[in-house]
């Protein structure tokens, strides 16, 4: 692998760019997705950022089950961004199509529509789930372009977590 | 240097914009085609129907208990409202009366709601003038009331704290004293924003005078909620038509209708901003003047013959549930009219004249909520013909539908 490959592969992992695409959810999951970039979780300290365009964005993080109408949108959408993309279907809507499915106007899941990397389950995923599933999602991507960390992450001391509620609670 | 006598007059052409289905600053797929003339919006079309997943139609099939947290997912952010005002519909087609107790958990269930989804809502607001400091600010602060129903009811967005004839989880004293806790620390905060959105300029200055509905419009059209009572109409269902503990905070006369004469976003800003801060109050009473008492009346499954109207005031405004019961354990016909299918008429208009760069300002004042209203309206994706089916067409068609795949 050239060098300039896995540099490029490193500023994959260590920076990606989300997209955030509603197919139809109920808001539930949306609003936990923001709850997860704002202050108290800070998505943003892992490297992920929310932009606005598919065509900036490694990440389509999609919400709910897809209706009829939302498809060919998703679709067209999907095959705007640029490879490498993944798709990470956030919510049980997204997943399997919750309690939508056997509508007529929802197909259920949304790897009914375009191809689906991740799932995190959850009616909907706490802030913490979402956290949890992108950091997972960037391991395995690391280890899929071959620039393992060496080094573990620290797990964070007892007497450390007190001491960041209590910064977080003033 | 050439200089001309004559100044050249210059008539911006007409384009027309098309915003949507996605789009940074919408969080939910809606369309809106702005025709805009330089600056200035001569006409806005709205176009949703992205989201419309046949609530309605699913919940034909499932029985009443099933429903209930069928419809608490019709909107993850007013999930409250339309899950107690269901509960409430069947108890009424049921005839019951549920428990003292319940009553007050579940209005303090609904008040909690309001208030995270306001300071949603003045988040969204300030990240839509651009102002992402105080958005980051509000959303912090917003952790704590979603703490408060998380420990409240257990979840975080779908509270499931509504069952037919009362409530699921009672508050125990030391839940009590979280809640008031956390309230106090609320209203503090609360009181900061409600400075900041009048005295700092970097917002007032983008709202003020923006949007405006004048109250004559605003009663024509049929504006509901925040934005009706933004432009002085006194539509508020806690105080004109109060159900559930609504009634004992009403009479206890420490309560009143916010009301807004400026008719702009400002006013709406401020009667939402004004109304979380009474509804911390309304939470500290209702917690203060807790009755004994169980909190779930038995109610039979199956329900008989009825016709009931519920109706209750969602953070946005006015919700209407419509229930229609035959005898057996699921319902024959329910309906749910939500605050904003009222206020997208009203919002057209408010849209009108304005500038373009004030149009995602105008577009959240509303609060809207899509998967709310999204409506049948079918749209062929490859011309974009929209083709408006009447009922009973889409009824057979429906029918047909479900026929075919058993
Ligand atoms: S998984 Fe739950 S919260 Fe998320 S969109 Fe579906 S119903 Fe809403």
């Amino acid at each position: 692998m050239g060098f300039l490959r896995k540099l490029i592969n490193r500023a994959r992992v260590k920076s990606p760019y989300v997209f955030h695409f509603n197919s139809g959810s109920c808001n539930g999951c949306d609003i936990e997705i923001i709850a997860a970039l704002m202050p108290r979780l800070d998505l943003e300290r892992f490297g992920i950022k929310l932009v606005g365009s598919p065509r900036h964005a490694d990440v389509m993080l999609c919400t709910g089950p897809v209706t009829e109408q939302i498809k060919p949108r998703l679709q067209r959408i999907y095959e705007q961004m640029a490879e490498p993309k993944f798709v990470v279907a956030i919510g049980s809507c997204a997943c399997s199509g919750g309690v939508f499915r056997g509508s007529y106007n929802v197909l259920g899941g949304v790897d009914q529509a375009i191809p689906v990397t991740a799932y995190i389950p959850g009616c909907p995923p706490k802030p913490s789930a979402i956290t949890y599933g992108a950091y997972k999602l960037l391991e395995v991507l690391s280890e899929q372009l071959g620039i393992s960390e060496d080094v573990a992450a620290e797990p964070v001391a007892e007497e450390q977590t007190e001491s960041i509620k209590e910064a977080v609670e003033a | 240097m050439t200089e001309s006598d004559e100044p050249r007059i210059v008539i911006p052409p007409r384009v027309t914009i098309p915003i949507g289905p996605q789009h940074p600053a919408l969080k939910e797929p809606g369309m809106f085609k702005l025709t805009v003339e330089g600056e200035r919006i001569i006409d806005a079309e709205v176009n949703i129907g992205y989201n419309h997943r046949s609530i309605e139609k699913i919940a034909e099939g499932r029985t009443f208990l099933q429903v209930l947290y069928l419809a608490e997912r019709i909107c993850g952010i007013c999930s409250a409202t339309h899950n107690g005002t269901l509960a409430q519909a069947v108890e009424a087609a049921a005839e019951v009366e549920i428990p003292e107790r319940a009553k007050f958990i579940r209005t303090l269930t609904w008040e909690l709601e309001r208030i995270h989804s306001h300071i949603l809502w003045l988040g969204v607001a300030f990240h839509e003038v651009g102002f992402d400091t105080a958005f980051m600010y509000s959303w912090r602060d917003r952790e704590v009331v979603m703490d408060l129903l998380e420990t409240l009811s257990g979840n975080r967005v779908n509270y499931a704290m509504n069952t037919i004839g009362g409530v699921r989880r009672d508050v125990t004293d030391s839940l009590k004293e979280t809640l008031l806790k956390g309230l106090d620390k609320l209203e503090e905060r609360m009181k900061y924003y409600r400075d900041v959105a009048i005295y700092e300029k970097t917002f007032w200055n983008r709202v003020d005078g923006v949007g405006v509905l004048p109250n004559k419009i605003a009663k024509s059209h049929g504006a509901v909620g925040p934005t009706g009572r933004g432009s002085n109409v006194p539509t508020d269902v806690r105080f004109n038509d109060p159900t559930q503990a609504y009634v004992h905070l009403r009479d206890s006369g420490e309560f009143e209708m916010v009301l807004s004469d400026r008719e702009d976003v400002a006013g709406r800003a401020i009667v939402r901003v004004v109304e979380t801060i009474e509804a911390v109050r309304m939470c500290r009473w209702l917690l203060h003047n807790l009755p004994d008492g169980p909190i779930r009346e038995r109610v039979r499954p199956r329900i008989q013959p009825n016709e009931v109207l519920a109706r209750y005031e969602a953070p946005r405004g006015e919700v209407i549930h419509y229930l229609v019961t035959n005898g057996s354990d699921k319902p024959e016909r329910w309906k749910v009219r939500a605050p904003t299918h009222a206020n997208w008429v009203s919002m057209a208009y408010t849209l009108r004249g304005g500038y373009l760069a004030d149009a995602p300002i105008i577009l959240a004042a509303i609060d809207p909520c899509f998967s709310c209203t999204d409506r049948v309206v079918l749209v062929d994706a490859e011309d974009e013909t929209i083709q408006l089916k009447p009922l009973d067409v889409l009824r057979a068609e429906s029918n047909k539908w479900y026929e075919s795949r058993t």
